[in-house]
């Protein structure tokens, strides 16, 4: 059986600078490694989150999957298919598949298109022309619990929580089988991010796709997904079953996001962890274990000598630090 | 009402729109006591933003402030001139904003923007430049005097919206005004950011209005919260009464709804039926009653009254001037 989706020591770089110098060979061509070395696995019909701090590479491991950015490294196999390599035109076919709700829910619908071009947009794009693009619509929208007169509006007309919802009509248009999902509840209240969690459940019940959720919040990750991973410096340093996680947190900077989690209870104890000093720049990575100038558990071992390795002895629950689980302050 | 620094009583601002009167605040009832943190949620389109826009008086051209008023420091605000405004903002109010990517201009030195803002005080460039580094330090930025020399894409998003706090709290204003602060950091820098607004807020002794969908940081931070609802204030209280004995409908319905609160994992998370109300065609009783579990039949009819539930607890509900909602 293969995974719907195989992800592989990718890497992904990005080019700095590109100033004068460079340009004419005088000085060298650096770049930093947004994303360096992930890998992970998703079956069909699975929900995985992916969390970490801004800059930690979620949003761009995201568009590595759904081909917006080019992985320079690893493999990227959907359904078996090689994606890394692919040019725009091989892989428009496969954008029927994997769909993507992006964080801005206004920015990523066009003004001057209505409700009604925008979601039939995608059939016209796969060239699909013998579908009714007014019942697709219509059906669309149903889909999502707005009315169909919704149809003739502009993405100005509609609140940030409809915006969302003709988002996630737009993602589910073409019957995908993995939906890239980056920061779908930001700026949300909780009732109408309840609202819409629960539609993106309720798809996924009754259409059995796959779902990548990037996040910050870690109640929507505990309580919707099944399997997680915890992005530092473009890499895993955590990664297995949601429960797990929470409730036996192996990497140091896990525990301290776990921690830092505020409780909706004014008089709640709360054990947090401070982290020392600021997340360090990717053109600069820090040697050794890469958390260690933050880390508040750090050892002698940790600031010299190798990189602490990916522990996978345990399938479902794998991590990357020296100290794994043994976390108090000496 | 002696120790408020911002009241704002009775208060309606109405947007003229091509689809009719758009009454985006309708008789809102908020006190801000001095040298305390006031916590403000509502989800969006509640007229979060028409509110603090109404206390820096920067509302769009199109809005109307139908009724009310709201006094500052013993002053009504709608009574000063353009000029004596413009003396406040910055000053005696300031104000943070949501995105700490936009908030700076990028092509001036963060040493150059925290000189520039202190164009009022008559000070040598060399004491304005000590106040910035000072500034800096207070909000935990290291090597402060090398960093003013950096320009804004050089710092962390979590700098950055520490640095956008040490510039509103620069002239230690009475109000500072925070607008979602930690909705684009991660759990671990939002801790960070609340820690040092705790610290520094202690220290000026400034009140701060803060606006949050993060329930979970408003029951730490705040001392009290204020909840809105399509266009109404329908709760204030202290954030411990509030939390624990909600009176209002929609603020209980709300506090069930954070995932936060669900233990037990759950891929059904509890929601509030119904929809908004229309805010050009506002209904004529409760504004929440087409969704209220408890609804009768005065809620329809006639709108509630600001009702005082306890001291301090307040809430826009008939209910609760009858008994306590459970």
């Amino acid at each position: 059986m293969t995974a719907l989706l195989e992800v592989k020591d990718v890497k992904v770089r990005f080019p700095l600078g590109g100033g004068f110098m460079s340009s004419i060979g005088m000085a060298p061509k650096t770049s930093i490694e947004a994303v360096a070395g992930l890998s992970m696995t998703i079956e069909a019909g699975e929900t995985y989150g992916i969390v970490g701090e801004s800059g930690s590479g979620k949003t761009t491991i995201a568009r590595a999957i759904g081909g917006l950015h080019h992985a320079q490294e690893g493999s990227i196999k959907f359904n078996g298919t090689e994606l890394r390599g692919l040019d725009e035109s091989q892989f428009r076919p496969l954008r029927k598949d994997i769909s993507m709700m992006f964080q801005d829910p206004i920015g990523s619908l066009s003004p001057r298109l209505t409700i009604k071009s925008l979601l039939t947009e995608p059939y016209k794009i796969q060239g699909m022309k013998d579908r009714d693009l007014e019942a697709e619509a219509k059906r669309l929208l149903g889909m999502v619990g707005l009315p169909a007169d919704f149809a003739g509006r502009f993405a100005y007309q509609l609140s940030g929580g409809q915006a969302r919802r003709v988002g996630v009509a737009r993602a589910l248009a073409l019957d995908p089988k993995l939906i890239l999902a980056d920061e779908p509840t930001a700026g949300l209240d909780v009732s109408v991010q309840g609202e819409l969690l629960n539609l993106l459940a309720g798809l996924q019940n009754k259409l059995g796709l796959a779902m990548i959720i990037i996040t910050h919040n870690l109640n929507v990750v505990r309580h919707i997904t099944d399997r997680m991973g915890i992005m530092y410096l473009g890499r895993f340093v955590e990664e297995g079953l949601t429960e797990d996680i929470f409730s036996n947190p192996q990497h140091p900077y896990t525990l301290a996001l776990l921690a830092a989690n505020p409780e909706p209870d004014p008089d709640a104890q709360l054990a947090r962890i401070e982290l020392k000093g600021e997340p360090p720049s990717l053109i600069m990575r820090p040697g050794a274990c890469e958390f260690h100038p933050r880390c508040p558990f750090v050892r002698d071992n940790c600031s010299v000598g190798e990189s602490p390795v990916w522990d996978t002895s345990n399938p479902v629950h794998s991590h990357r630090c020296h100290w794994p689980g043994q976390h108090t302050t000496a | 009402m002696g120790t408020d620094i911002l009241t704002i009583r009775d208060m309606s601002i109405h947007y003229d729109t091509p689809r009719g009167t758009l009454k985006a605040l309708r008789h809102v009832n908020v006190n801000v006591p001095k040298g305390k943190i006031i916590g403000v949620v509502g989800e969006s389109g509640c007229g979060k933003s028409t509110l603090i826009s109404s206390i820096i008086r920067l509302l769009a051209p199109n809005a109307d402030m139908a009724s009310g008023s709201i006094t500052f420091d013993g002053k009504e605000l709608y009574d000063l001139s353009e000029d004596e405004m413009r003396g406040l903002r910055g000053t005696d109010i300031s104000m943070v904003f949501q995105d700490p990517m936009q908030t700076h201009n990028p092509v001036l030195t963060i040493g150059r923007q925290m000189t520039d803002i202190q164009y009022r005080d008559d000070k040598t460039a060399e004491q304005k430049k000590a106040r910035a580094v000072e500034m800096l330090t207070q909000v935990g930025i290291p090597d402060p005097e090398a960093r003013l020399e950096q320009y804004p894409h050089e710092f962390s998003g979590g700098m950055r919206q520490r640095i956008a706090i040490a510039m509103a709290l620069m002239a230690r204003p009475k109000l500072l005004i925070a607008d979602e602060p930690t909705t684009a950091l991660d759990a671990t820098l939002e801790v960070q950011i609340i820690k040092r607004l705790e610290e520094l807020q202690a220290d000026i002794g400034c009140s701060i209005l803060f606006i949050s969908h993060h329930l979970g940081v408003i029951a730490e931070l705040c001392d009290e919260v204020v909840v809105m609802y399509a266009g109404e204030v329908v709760e204030q209280g202290s954030v411990r009464e509030v939390f624990h004995s909600p009176q209002h409908p929609y603020t209980k319905a709300l506090l069930e709804c954070d995932p936060g609160h669900i233990k037990k994992k759950t891929r059904n998370l509890p929601t509030i039926p119904g929809e908004i109300p229309n805010l050009v065609d506002v209904p004529p009783g409760c504004a929440f009653a087409a969704r209220c579990p408890r609804v009768f039949d005065e809620c329809h009819t006639k709108r509630p009254a600001w009702t005082q539930i306890k001291d301090g607890q307040h809430a826009l509900c008939h209910l609760a001037a009858k008994e306590s909602v459970q």
